[in-house]
């Protein structure tokens, strides 16, 4: 089976499935989940968006439950861990839409059970977690806060403060940007009503509790104050996933794949889109969604004519990105003892003697469990400045049975 | 002013370092990448005792009693797993070369024990059902050498040991020393323990890499006891022109399986070979059959440095006076890190060594097939 | 559509279909999922199945990520 290939059932990867299908492609999306949307449409309802019912009617298919755990981009072909079987699959086009995973950044306290990722517990409460009468902080960088602070409210929950870790100054300067670049933005941010207790210039400087959280410290200036709480919502941004990219030799600059306009990246015949191009939010992988599906169909003046809705959509990635980036205050909240590999327990003291990312690797375990080191990598990258080694395969652990060449090419 | 500068903060380097230390010498080691970060964090962290030649086996056991000695000290990051190898014979002809083995290391007062097939069974329930038996060498351990060569230069480094991070020798001579950087160092004598890049600095060093590829898997505490390797091994680590894979798993005191090995001629590429990973895994599951659905979360490749007689280099360089070479281990560097530290400052202090210093000369001929 | 039944150490519970197992867990009222090499307990953090802190044993097997699982009738989840 050839044809194009779409890694990736968020946004990002739908608009290009979708687009190539209608240009006449033979497509099939692979994904992690059960149901296609990625994290932010997790669940795929329709309701979310008419994409997702566009998918549905395409001629598409859609393989589930699906990790791609290797690739060869000179035999252009892909290695799979599907529900626990090695499936190798070939492609003609292939189109990374591999998303983002949030950023973590350690503080006292953080691997307490219920202490989760903005996203995180968003995604356990889509998935069936109810929340009803439950106490929850939500804090970190950017809209993401809101929007889910809103969700965990209609869900019933109580939302005692929403901590935003940019200061209020860099806010206002951002709601100006706005006005100014991106007024259909601004208008929608009007509407997102933070509602009570939105403190900008605020971050969780640790987690309490023994067996679970219980309540969080926070601080904002001179003041810190404590806040009972029964979940807590916190993650700093985006990370993407450029694993599956640079193991197929994809040039990646600034934790970013390389592409050009249309979507092109540095090896022949792959194309990536939406956060794994960069972090951009839904807009800005819908319209390079539909950039790569035309243009890995040669379809070039209609991938053209998105061009500005793409250079729109960039250009306000880069003014949100710019203004809730992480504040330096938060490379200081991790204490000697604080937790920063959490497959291996490693503090950070541990961490303060090595000098490079594979030091702390080969010396300290960091980085060598299950997660490998998707969690620990970014937040001591952040901390210590340590630029991430090289990727291997397996990207994913896997059976080691799937490690075997029995299967063959489909 | 050192008396000598030591090129390599691998494990004979890292063991070089701490020998002359404790020997009263002033030392510099010069490491450009991380300590232990080449082939001996690539390896498989084995002590182990070989009898392909009598050279051979005196030089890894007279290590492994070193090693030993050393163990109790040993900081637990070093991970000392004093676990035995289990030899493990396929049939009634490997289990000839058992009983050859077993008469061999017992007239060396080694301990050592022989397993019929039941025994085996029950000394590694996991291994497949139908193999003859095996042979356990219950001296043998595994260690995790990247913490061992890092506590062997902070030892060096209290007894006066200098430690020159991220800098690279490029050109050694008697009296001095010189660094990528420009600098040199007054250096009475350098000990290039450098792995395959020593035939980088010195042209003709017959030091060829041999790529291996390893796979490590999640925690299964239990799952496999000894270091458990192939009778057929020694038929791999035989060969010099074929590829080859040979089963060889071993226990980590983290409960993680290591699987072994593979050995690749005239690669200098370290990209993971699927097909060559794929081949070594499907020796280890024809073994092992149960590996077929343990997790594996990472792989690697490293590149052992191979002599053509499968001897190391201690000694000084031909040609080079005040240059010494500690190199050319293949699978044996860790193992024989402790011993080759020794007879090297033994030859340095004009010192009687507890084995002959011979076979291991940089300066000797080769018999080429 | 009708709840199903499972059971979370040994207790029975009743979930919504579609749910996962990590959220059913948390609905048994078990924060920890597993606990750590030096022995925390743990629970989830990502939600998305990169994170590996909501393992836990379901119908005998170990490692399962509970987030990306959804929840079958009778099944039996552990954690450790």
């Amino acid at each position: 089976m050839s044809g194009v290939i779409i890694v990736g059932a968020g946004p990002g990867g739908i608009a290009a499935a979708v687009t190539a299908a209608q240009a006449g492609a033979k497509v099939t999306v692979l994904d992690d989940n059960v149901a296609v949307g990625g994290q932010i449409w997790r669940g795929g309802y329709h309701e979310y968006s008419p994409w997702i019912g566009r998918l549905a009617q395409s001629t598409v298919t859609l393989v589930n439950g699906v990790r791609v755990v290797s690739g060869d981009s000179d035999r252009r072909t892909l290695l799979l861990d599907h529900q626990g079987e090695a499936e190798e699959l070939s492609y003609s086009k292939l189109i990374l839409a591999t998303g983002a995973r949030e950023l973590f950044l350690p503080f006292p306290g953080w691997t307490l059970p219920n202490v989760m990722g903005v996203g995180g517990l968003q995604a356990l409460v889509k998935c069936g977690l109810p929340i009803s009468n439950k106490r929850i902080v939500v804090a970190g960088s950017g809209p993401l806060l809101l929007a889910v602070a809103s969700y965990l409210r209609k869900g019933g929950a109580a939302v005692p403060l929403i901590a935003e870790q940019t200061s209020l100054r860099d806010l206002a300067s951002f709601t100006v940007s706005l006005a100014a670049a991106h007024p259909a933005k601004l208008w929608q941010a009007v509407h997102l009503n933070p509602g009570p207790r939105y403190r900008s210039g605020c971050w969780i400087e640790a987690a309490l509790g023994s067996s679970r959280v219980e309540a969080v410290r926070v601080r904002r200036g001179t003041r810190a104050w404590e806040e009972s709480c029964d979940y807590v919502a916190n993650s700093y941004g985006f990370v993407a996933n450029t694993e599956l990219a640079a193991l197929l030799g994809c040039k990646v600059e600034h934790g970013a794949v390389k592409v050009d306009s249309s979507q092109q990246t540095s090896v022949g015949d792959i194309y990536c889109v939406g956060e794994t191009a960069g972090i951009g939010g839904v807009d800005t992988a819908l319209v390079e969604g539909q950039v790569a599906g035309y243009a890995a169909c040669g379809q070039l003046p209609q991938a053209s004519r998105l061009q500005p809705a793409r250079r729109k959509a960039r250009s306000f990635a880069r003014l949100l990105n710019h203004t809730f980036q992480p504040r330096p205050e938060l490379r200081t909240l991790g204490q000697p003892d604080t937790i920063v590999c959490r497959c291996e327990d490693v503090p950070l003291a541990r961490l303060r003697s090595a000098d490079s990312w594979r030091s702390a690797k080969l010396h300290e375990r960091c980085g060598m469990g299950p997660c490998q080191g998707r969690i620990c990598g970014p937040a001591t990258q952040f901390i210590l400045g340590w630029e991430p080694s090289s990727v291997r395969p397996p990207l994913f652990p896997t059976c080691l049975g799937n490690l075997l060449q029995e299967n063959s090419v489909k | 002013m050192y008396d000598v500068a030591i090129a390599g903060a691998g494990i004979v380097g890292a063991a070089c370092a701490l020998e002359f230390s404790r020997n009263g010498w002033r030392v510099a080691i010069v490491e450009p990448a991380e300590i232990g970060g080449g082939a001996t964090a690539a390896g498989m962290g084995h002590l182990a005792v070989m009898d392909d030649s009598p050279a051979q086996f005196a030089l890894t056991s007279y290590s492994q009693k070193l090693w030993q000695d050393l163990s109790p000290s040993l900081p637990p990051d070093v991970e000392y797993l004093p676990c035995g190898s289990l030899w493990v014979a396929a049939d009634e002809m490997e289990m000839d070369e058992v009983r050859r083995k077993y008469d061999y290391y017992s007239a060396r007062r080694l301990p050592v024990e022989i397993l019929d097939a039941q025994a085996l069974a029950e000394a590694e329930p996991n291994l497949r059902p139908g193999l003859a038996g095996g042979l356990v060498l219950k001296q043998d351990s595994v260690i995790y050498p990247p913490c061992a060569a890092r506590h062997f230069i902070t030892e060096a480094c209290k007894l006066g040991a200098v430690f020159i991070p991220r800098r690279r020798i490029v050109k050694a001579e008697r009296g001095s020393t010189h660094l990528d950087d420009g600098t040199t160092l007054a250096a009475a004598n350098t000990v290039l323990a450098t792995g395959t890049a020593a035939s980088k600095m010195i042209p003709g060093l017959e030091v060829q890499p041999r790529k291996g590829h390893l796979v490590i898997t999640d925690r299964y505490p239990g799952f496999v006891n000894h270091q458990l390797i192939e009778l057929g091994y020694l038929k791999n680590a035989h060969s010099v022109q074929t590829d080859s894979v040979a089963f060889n798993v071993q226990p980590r005191k983290t409960g993680q399986l290591l699987i072994g090995s593979s050995r690749q001629y005239g690669m200098e590429d370290p990209a993971i070979d699927a097909a060559m990973m794929s081949q070594m895994l499907a020796r280890a599951v024809a073994y092992m059959p149960g590996l077929r659905s343990i997790s594996a979360i990472r792989g690697w490749t490293g590149f052992r440095a191979a002599t053509p007689d499968k001897l190391p280099f201690i000694g000084e360089c031909p040609d080079r006076p005040g240059v010494y070479l500690a190199t050319g281990h293949e699978g044996l560097g860790i193992s024989t890190s402790l011993a080759t530290a020794t007879l090297l400052c033994d030859l340095l202090l004009n010192r009687e060594s507890a084995i002959p210093r011979e076979p291991y000369a940089p300066n000797r001929t080769f018999a080429h097939a | 559509m009708p709840d199903i039944r499972l059971t979370v150490n040994g207790v029975e519970i009743s979930i919504k279909q579609g749910t996962t197992v990590a959220a059913a867990v948390l609905i048994a009222d078990v924060a920890a999922f597993r606990h750590s090499v030096s022995s925390q307990p743990r629970g989830p953090l990502c939600g998305m199945g990169i994170c590996y802190e909501c393992r836990v044993t379901v119908d005998g097997e170990a490692h399962a990520r509970s987030c990306q699982i959804v929840c079958r009738p009778g099944m039996q989840v552990k954690t450790t």
